[in-house]
C-alpha cells in the first residue's frame, strides 16, 4: 500500500515485513515497509498491540518463541539481507552495528553485575581491545553522559541508580560500540516527565555525534513530533500512515491517526470548568511523613522525609491535581489521606472531623467516604475475584444493603463506567488495561464516596484509552459531585481534568493555584521546568518551536 | 473438576489420574479390611516368602502373612498418617506463616526465631526426639512428624504472604474499610494457595517415607500392624529371596505419590482463574 521509494542513501530498508504466530498463524505485523537513511531518525508509533515492538525486534531477529517473520519479508541493512541470516553472523551485527535500548531500565540491566562490567561486555565481544583501553573508553563515555564520579560508577551496581540514571547508563553502554543503527523501544515510557526529556535529549546528542541512525518506537505522538521528522503510524500490524511528523500531527489522513492525534492532551478536551467554591472536604494541616531508614548493621539509617509539612485543602466537588516528579512525595501524601501510610505528625480531617492516625475501627468507618484508584490496573485487582465480586466487595461493609440491592447497585455502576454486564463473570486477566481501570473506578465509586484519590490513574494506559478514562472520571464527577485528588506526573492529563493544581517538590508544595494560572503563569522555577519538559502539543504549536527537532534537513 | 479441565489435555490427564488414584486409595483405606482375603496378622508358616500363587495372590512375607491383605490394611494406616500429618503441619504452618508474614514486627521475629530453631534440627531427628517424649503410637507419629514438617510450611507461607501483602489489591481492600483479618482471609490467603498445594502434595510423599524410616528405627507404627513403610523396611533382609516383598509396597507408595502430586497440580490449576 505505502511503499516508499528507496533512494541510494538508504541504510536500512524494510520491505513487506510480516510477522506471524507460527509459520501459518495470525499475522501480527502485515506488509510493513520503511526506509532509514544513515544518521536519520524514524519513529514507529502505535498503541500496545499494534506490532511496533515486534517489527523492531525482528530487525535483529529477537522475536519471542512462536513468532516468525514470513519468508517473503525482506530486511536490508547496509548491503546485507538480515532475514534468514545465520545466528553467528547475526551476533556480529547485534550490538556492534545495531544497538538496542529497551523500555524498562529497572530490569534491562543485570542486577548482579557491576556497571563497568556490563559496559565492557560489548566492547570485549566486538572489538579487540585491552582492559585499560576498555576502561578508558567506559570512563570517557560516563563523563560524556555527565554521571557524577564515573570511576565510582564503574564499580557500582544497577540498584544504586534511579530509573533515569540507569537508562542513561544503558544508552551509554549501547552507544559505546558506535553502532550504525540504534533501536530504542519506548526508551522513556517508564520515566517521569523531567527525566524523559533529559534521556531523549541525550539520546539525540549521542546519536548525532556518532552518525547513528535511530529507529524510535513509541506510543506518544506528541513526544515523537518533538524529536523525529519521519513517522510511521501502525495499527493492528499495518502501517496506516507515513510521512513527516508535522504533517501527520497537523493533517492526519487515516481515521486511526486522527484518533491518536485527538487523544493527545489538550486543555480544551476537559472543557472549561467554573471554579468550584464548595466548603472544604479534606483538610490537611502540617502533615509530615517519614519513611524509616534502611536497617544498618547497628540500628537504622536516618529516616527519609517524604512529605515535609504540607497544608492542603480540598473542597467539595473539585479536582485538585497534585503534580511533581517521582520522589516528590505526591503519592505518599495521597496514600496518607486514605490511611495507607501513617503520618509522623500533623492532622488530616475529613468532613470536618480529624481522623485518628491509625487503622482502628473508628478511623476505618470515618474513611469509608473516601476511596482510591491505583496506577496499575494489573496489580490493583485481586486475580482470584470475578469482576462482580470486585465491584460488590465494598458494599458488603454496608449492612443496610442486602444481596439484591447490592446486585442492583453493581448493575448500575457497571453501566456508568461504560462496561457491559457480560463482563461481570470474568476475571481481571481476561480484560484489557482500559477495562480493568474502569473496574477499579467502579469499585471506588460504588459506595458513592465524597472523595476519591486517583493515583496516576492513566499513566499505565494507551493514549486513546487515557483520554477515555479521563473523560469518564470527569463525567462521573459531574454526576456524583465527589471531590478528587488527582496525583500525576503527566501534565497533559492534569491539564484536562484539574480545577486547581498543586506542585510538589521534595515533599513540599511549592505552588498552588487555579489550573489556568499555574499553566499559563507559573511562578515557581520548578513549575516552569516541569511545564517545559512536558511536551504538550498545544504549547508546542503556540510557540512555533520546531527548535527541538533532531535532524533538520 | 474434570469437566472444567476439558479442552486442556495435560490438565485433564492430571485430574483424571489424580482423582482415580486418590479415590482408589480412599476406598482401600476405608474398605481395606473387607477386601483383604485374610487377616493381615494371620501366620501361615509353610508359605513363608512364597511368590504369587492362587492361595496368596501377591505372595506371602517372612512369616507367611498374606501380602495383599497387609497392603490393603496398611493403606489405611499409611494414608491416615500421611493425611493427618499433612493437615496438622499445614494448619499450624499456615497460622504461624500468615501471622508472621502479615503482621511482621515482633510477631514475625518471635515466630521465625522459634521456627528457625526447629529447622536447625534434621527433621527425622526432631521427630525421633518428639516420639521419645510422646510415645510411639499413631497419634504420636502424626504429632511428631507434623511438628517436624511445620517449619517448612511456615517459611513457604510467610514468603508468599509477604509478597502478596504488598500488592495494590490488598491496599485497595484496606481503603475499602475491610479489617485486617478480612483482608487477610479474602485477598492474601487465596492468592497463596498455589505454593501451599504444591508443598502439601510433596509433603505427603515425604511423610510416607519418613514413617517408614521411623519404622525402620523401631519407632514407627509398632509391629505386627502393617504400614507400607514398615513392610518396606522389614522386607529388606529378604530382598534376594523374595523381591516382591519390597517391590509391591514400593509400587504402592510410588503410585500413590504420583497420583497425589497430579491431583495437587490439577487442583492448583483448577483454582487459578488464569488457567
Amino acid at each position: 500500500m505505502l511503499v516508499p521509494t528507496a533512494d541510494n542513501n538508504t541504510m536500512l530498508s524494510v520491505r513487506n515485513l510480516s510477522i506471524s504466530v507460527g509459520p501459518s498463524g495470525k499475522r501480527i505485523v502485515d506488509g510493513l515497509n520503511f526506509d532509514l537513511a544513515p544518521s536519520d531518525m524514524l519513529a514507529l508509533v502505535g498503541e500496545s498491540g499494534s506490532g511496533k515492538t515486534m517489527a523492531a525486534r525482528s530487525i535483529v531477529s529477537l522475536l519471542p518463541a512462536p513468532l516468525v517473520t514470513t519468508p517473503d519479508s525482506s530486511i536490508h541493512f547496509e548491503g546485507q539481507e538480515l532475514t534468514g541470516l545465520a545466528a553467528k553472523a547475526l551476533r556480529r551485527i547485534r550490538g556492534a552495528r545495531i544497538g538496542m535500548v529497551f523500555q524498562e531500565p529497572m530490569v534491562s540491566l543485570n542486577p548482579a553485575v557491576t556497571i563497568g562490567e556490563q559496559m565492557a561486555e560489548g566492547l570485549r565481544l566486538h572489538g579487540a581491545m585491552s582492559r585499560a583501553e576498555i576502561k578508558d573508553r567506559s570512563l570517557a563515555m560516563l563523563e560524556r553522559i555527565q554521571i557524577k564520579d564515573p570511576g565510582k560508577c564503574l564499580a557500582a551496581y544497577p540498584h544504586e541508580f534511579s530509573g533515569g540514571m540507569r537508562q542513561r547508563i544503558m544508552l551509554a553502554s549501547v552507544m559505546l560500540l558506535k553502532p550504525r543503527l540504534l533501536i530504542a523501544d519506548e526508551p522513556t515510557t517508564a520515566l517521569d516527565t523531567l527525566v524523559q526529556r533529559d534521556v531523549l535529549d541525550l539520546m539525540v546528542e549521542l546519536t548525532r555525534e556518532n552518525g547513528t541512525a535511530v529507529l524510535l518506537i513509541s506510543h506518544d505522538l506528541g513526544m515523537v513530533s518533538h524529536y523525529v521528522n519521519n513517522v510511521t503510524v501502525m495499527c493492528e500490524g499495518k502501517a496506516v500512515e507515513q510521512g513527516s511528523s508535522t504533517q501527520v500531527l497537523h493533517a492526519p489522513q487515516h481515521d486511526y491517526t486522527k484518533r491518536l492525534v485527538d487523544a493527545l492532551p489538550k486543555r480544551s478536551a476537559g472543557g472549561s470548568r467554573k471554579t468550584v467554591d464548595g466548603p472544604p472536604l479534606v483538610e490537611i494541616s502540617n502533615v509530615v511523613i517519614d519513611y524509616p531508614g534502611r536497617p544498618r548493621l547497628f540500628g537504622r539509617a536516618q529516616p527519609k522525609r517524604a512529605v515535609d509539612g504540607v497544608d492542603l485543602t480540598i473542597r467539595r466537588g473539585e479536582t485538585l491535581a497534585l503534580v511533581g516528579a517521582s520522589g516528590s512525595g505526591k503519592t505518599t501524601l495521597g496514600r496518607a489521606i486514605v490511611g495507607l501510610v501513617r503520618p509522623a505528625s500533623g492532622t488530616i480531617s475529613f468532613l470536618g472531623t480529624a481522623i485518628a492516625n491509625d487503622r482502628s475501627a473508628d478511623a476505618r468507618a470515618q474513611r469509608r467516604g473516601m476511596q482510591i484508584v491505583f496506577q496499575d490496573p494489573y496489580s490493583s485487582l485481586d486475580p482470584r475475584q470475578s469482576i462482580a465480586e470486585i465491584i460488590t466487595e465494598p458494599l458488603k461493609l454496608d449492612t443496610e444493603l442486602d444481596r439484591k440491592r447490592r446486585t442492583a447497585r453493581m448493575d448500575e455502576v457497571i453501566e456508568e463506567v461504560g462496561l457491559t454486564r457480560d463482563l461481570l463473570e470474568r476475571f481481571p486477566h481476561q480484560l484489557s488495561g482500559g477495562q480493568r481501570q474502569r473496574v477499579a473506578i467502579a469499585r471506588a465509586i460504588v459506595r458513592r464516596p465524597a472523595f476519591v484519590v486517583a493515583d496516576e490513574p492513566v499513566s499505565a494506559l494507551d493514549m486513546t484509552v487515557q483520554k477515555q478514562i479521563l473523560l469518564l472520571i470527569r463525567s462521573l464527577q459531574e454526576r456524583y459531585g465527589f471531590a478528587c485528588l488527582f496525583v500525576s506526573h503527566d501534565l497533559g492529563a492534569v491539564e484536562q481534568v484539574a480545577d486547581r493544581v498543586a506542585v510538589m517538590q521534595d515533599g513540599r508544595i511549592v505552588e498552588i493555584g487555579d489550573r489556568d494560572d499555574v499553566f499559563d503563569r507559573p511562578r515557581h522555577a520548578y513549575t516552569r521546568a516541569l511545564l517545559d519538559a512536558a511536551m504538550l502539543i498545544d504549547r508546542h504549536f503556540a510557540d512555533g518551536a520546531g527548535a527541538r527537532k533532531a535532524v533538520a534537513r | 473438576m474434570i469437566a472444567r479441565a476439558r479442552g486442556r489435555p495435560g490438565l485433564k490427564f492430571n485430574a483424571t489420574f489424580g482423582v482415580a488414584v486418590t479415590g482408589a486409595l480412599i476406598l482401600l483405606a476405608v474398605f481395606g479390611p473387607w477386601i483383604a482375603p485374610y487377616d493381615p496378622l494371620k501366620l501361615d508358616l509353610p508359605s513363608r516368602l512364597s511368590g504369587p500363587s492362587p492361595q496368596h495372590l501377591l505372595g506371602a512375607d517372612e512369616f507367611g502373612r498374606d501380602v495383599l491383605s497387609r497392603l490393603a490394611s496398611g493403606a489405611r494406616t499409611s494414608a491416615w498418617i500421611a493425611f493427618a500429618t499433612v493437615a496438622f503441619a499445614l494448619i499450624l504452618g499456615i497460622v504461624f506463616g500468615v501471622l508472621a508474614g502479615f503482621l511482621r514486627g515482633w510477631v514475625d521475629r518471635v515466630v521465625m526465631m522459634v521456627n528457625d530453631a526447629f529447622l536447625a534440627f534434621p527433621g527425622l531427628l526432631l521427630a525421633l526426639g518428639l516420639i521419645a517424649v510422646i510415645g510411639a503410637s499413631r497419634e504420636g507419629i502424626i504429632v511428631a512428624l507434623g511438628l517436624a514438617y511445620m517449619p517448612i510450611v511456615v517459611r513457604v507461607v510467610r514468603a508468599s504472604v509477604m509478597s502478596i501483602r504488598e500488592r495494590e489489591y490488598v491496599e485497595a481492600s484496606r481503603v475499602m474499610g475491610n479489617s485486617e483479618i478480612i483482608t487477610m482471609a479474602r485477598h492474601v490467603l487465596p492468592n497463596c494457595v498455589a505454593p501451599i498445594i504444591v508443598l502439601a502434595t510433596t509433603m505427603f510423599g515425604w511423610i510416607i517415607l519418613s514413617e517408614s524410616a521411623l519404622s525402620f528405627l523401631g519407632l514407627g507404627v509398632p509391629p505386627p500392624a502393617p504400614s507400607w513403610g514398615n513392610m518396606l523396611s522389614t522386607a529388606r533382609p529378604y530382598i534376594g529371596q523374595a523381591p516382591h516383598l519390597i517391590i509391591l509396597p514400593g509400587l504402592c507408595i510410588s503410585i500413590t505419590l504420583l497420583g497425589i502430586n497430579m491431583l495437587g497440580d490439577a487442583v492448583r490449576d483448577w483454582l487459578d482463574p488464569k488457567m
